[in-house]
């Protein structure tokens, strides 16, 4: 299947798999722009006829968002996680340890549970939601880091610690909002709490796909120094590597881009903690390879859990959020399996 | 040209862990730093490395405040070996020594670096072990692979800058084949002019290969010059609280140290 670390560098590594991740996402993203309620006839779709106008529609106004928003936040997903491990030197961290998928989802719950009872506010849940989920996903993460960072340094232990608190913390009022909320109200959260790509559109693009863009392609740059940083702190000091302005700087990329994430497309969880998991299986655990792979595998499997989530049970939504970890789970553990020798795990 | 600390201190909590500490550490010298654990040999070693701030006196590389230097710049000119080093992914051997030339910025593909790892690999002791992985490794494996990486840090083409090398315990996990070898390395880089400056445990080292010793007790040098005047019998004896006598030679020099009776400390 693929090529294996051969000697003295990853660099025979780099084509088949890129190549091979590339080439499956390419044909994922043309099958779930495929699939849908309105069947999409690649062959007479440029070409002028009576079907034409309904097809563009679906496509460009549906489909293209959904689709292009899926890719997005799968290669983001991923890569921060990705990125907080190697923070955390720490192979169970996971961007939701900082706070922001917490904040999100008590800022989701308030909206969901206690102001749609304002009567109009519910009209306009659907620009409220995003920002208010933003708003607190931010506040939450900027919590977290400011109690674990002393004397101008920050302390990783400290805010997995913190941010422990902090997640149990919000944890118990979101359960106290939602035990206390009405039908439509928990419903509309519970749907939320599980993902789902189908709330934004283009405009929602236009605003956070370029922000994503840059962040994803900024992190692979510090590869090398969050190579360094798995040695530890001192270490990384030592080899020249400016930690205490890389971790501010990457833990702001990552609040930014999980909390992006989820004010659009709510808690997907399983992306961040596992593809990179995946990944390290097979590419290794450098982080010039092992970034660029994960978002590249993050955004095919974000892609085609979103196809299967709106079409495995039409009329009706899947959560996306579910779906991931669906079909992730077993080809992780199959890749585990397969690949633990190898990779040096024992 | 030197790294030197010009009566540094440090102290955390209020207790000084280095107080009005001297040390300088010239090209071509491989000198050794000995003292009873906790006497402060780690501290004053991450205090000449840059990754602790003094809070008293300075450290200064090449007559410049550490602090005053670049980051990657500083990396370098010296570099560091800790205790204990360890990776939560299992990264492979060369991958890990590769990382010295992060400081350098080039791409670890290419062939002159692949190079340079080899070479470091084979001087530290440890060219057998490139294609492992380094979370499989022995203590005394990853030491040496640590060794190695230092190394590669301060491999550089030209060599009109002066380099320094920071080793705490290098020989601490190291048997005692391996213990004459990393010695013999550290003094082939002082032959090429690089500063090394070690942390051992075991005076009869110092003893052999040092070419000069400073003697560490309660954060504060009590003794610094050639082996075979600071390591004299009496003073160990105090600042072990052991009865340490020398075996001397024909003209008086001490070839040998060795313990006797129990520690009082």
């Amino acid at each position: 299947m693929f090529q294996f670390r051969s000697s003295n560098s990853s660099a025979s590594l780099r084509l088949p798999l890129f190549g091979g991740l590339s080439l499956l996402l390419v044909a994922a993203t043309v099958f779930a722009l495929s699939r849908g309620t309105i069947a999409i006839d690649w062959a007479t779709l440029f070409v002028p006829g009576t079907e034409q106008a309904m097809q563009t529609t679906a496509l460009l106004e549906l489909r293209l968002p959904r689709v292009l928003l899926a890719l997005l936040i799968g290669a983001v997903l991923a890569q921060a996680g990705a990125v907080t491990q190697a923070l955390f030197r720490n192979p169970l961290a996971e961007p939701g340890l900082i706070g922001v998928s917490a904040g999100a989802a008590l800022a989701a719950a308030i909206v969901f549970t206690r102001l749609d009872r304002l009567g109009d506010l519910a009209a306009w849940q659907g620009l409220l939601l995003p920002v208010a989920a933003f708003g607190g996903g931010l506040l939450a993460a900027v919590v977290v880091l400011r109690l674990s960072q002393r004397d101008g340094v920050t302390r990783m232990t400290t805010m997995l610690l913190a941010g422990t608190a902090i997640n149990a913390f919000v944890a118990a009022i979101v359960g106290l909002l939602a035990t206390s909320a009405d039908d439509p109200g928990l419903r509309g959260f519970t749907l939320w709490m599980y993902g789902n790509l189908g709330r934004a559109g283009w405009g929602e693009i236009a605003i956070v796909g370029p922000v994503l863009l840059v962040l994803l392609l900024w992190l692979p740059r510090e590869a090398r120094a969050l190579d360094a940083l798995l040695l530890g702190d001192a270490e990384a000091l030592h080899l020249g590597v400016p930690v205490e302005r890389l971790k501010r700087r990457i833990l702001i990329a990552v609040v930014l881009a999980t909390a992006a994430a989820v004010s659009l497309a709510g808690i997907i969880g399983f992306v961040g903690l596992i593809v990179p998991h995946a990944l390290r299986l097979i590419a290794g655990p450098g982080h010039r390879l092992l970034l660029p792979a994960s978002a590249l595998a993050g955004a095919l499997l974000l892609v085609l859990a979103d196809t299967a989530a709106r079409t495995l049970a039409t009329p009706a939504e899947w959560p996306v959020g579910a779906l991931t970890s669906a079909i992730g789970a077993p080809f992780f553990l199959f890749l585990l399996l397969r690949l633990r020798d190898r990779a040096g795990l024992t | 040209m030197s790294l030197a600390a010009i009566s540094a201190g440090y102290g955390v909590r209020g207790q000084r862990l280095i107080d009005n500490a001297s040390l300088s550490l010239l090209p071509g010298q491989l000198h050794v730093l000995l003292g009873p654990n906790g006497a402060g040999k780690s501290t004053l070693l991450r205090l000449l490395a840059g990754d602790l701030k003094p809070d008293g006196g300075q450290v200064v590389l090449d007559d410049r405040p550490l602090s005053a230097w670049p980051s990657a710049a500083l990396a370098r000119r010296r570099a560091v070996m800790m205790q204990r080093e360890d990776l939560p992914f299992p990264f492979r051997v060369d991958d890990v020594v590769a990382l010295g030339r992060l400081p350098w910025q080039r791409s670890a593909d290419a062939p002159a670096e692949q190079a340079m790892v080899a070479a470091a690999l084979v001087e530290a002791g440890a060219a057998g072990l490139a294609d492992r992985r380094y979370n499989e490794l022995s203590g005394g494996e990853r030491a040496r692979v640590q060794l190695a990486r230092a190394l590669v840090q301060i491999s550089a083409p030209d060599d009109r800058e002066a380099r320094y090398l920071l080793l705490d315990e290098p020989t601490a996990s190291l048997d005692f084949a391996f213990q004459h070898h990393g010695l013999l390395t550290m003094r082939r880089l002082a032959a090429r002019g690089v500063g090394v400056l070690a942390i051992l445990q075991d005076p009869n080292l110092a003893l052999r290969h040092a070419d000069t010793v400073s003697l560490i007790e309660r954060g504060r040098i009590i003794a610094h010059g050639l082996p075979n005047e600071v390591l004299a019998p009496e003073r160990l004896s105090a600042l072990y609280g052991l009865t340490i006598e020398a075996v001397r030679g024909p003209s008086g020099a001490i070839c040998q140290l060795f313990a006797t009776g129990s520690a009082s400390r």
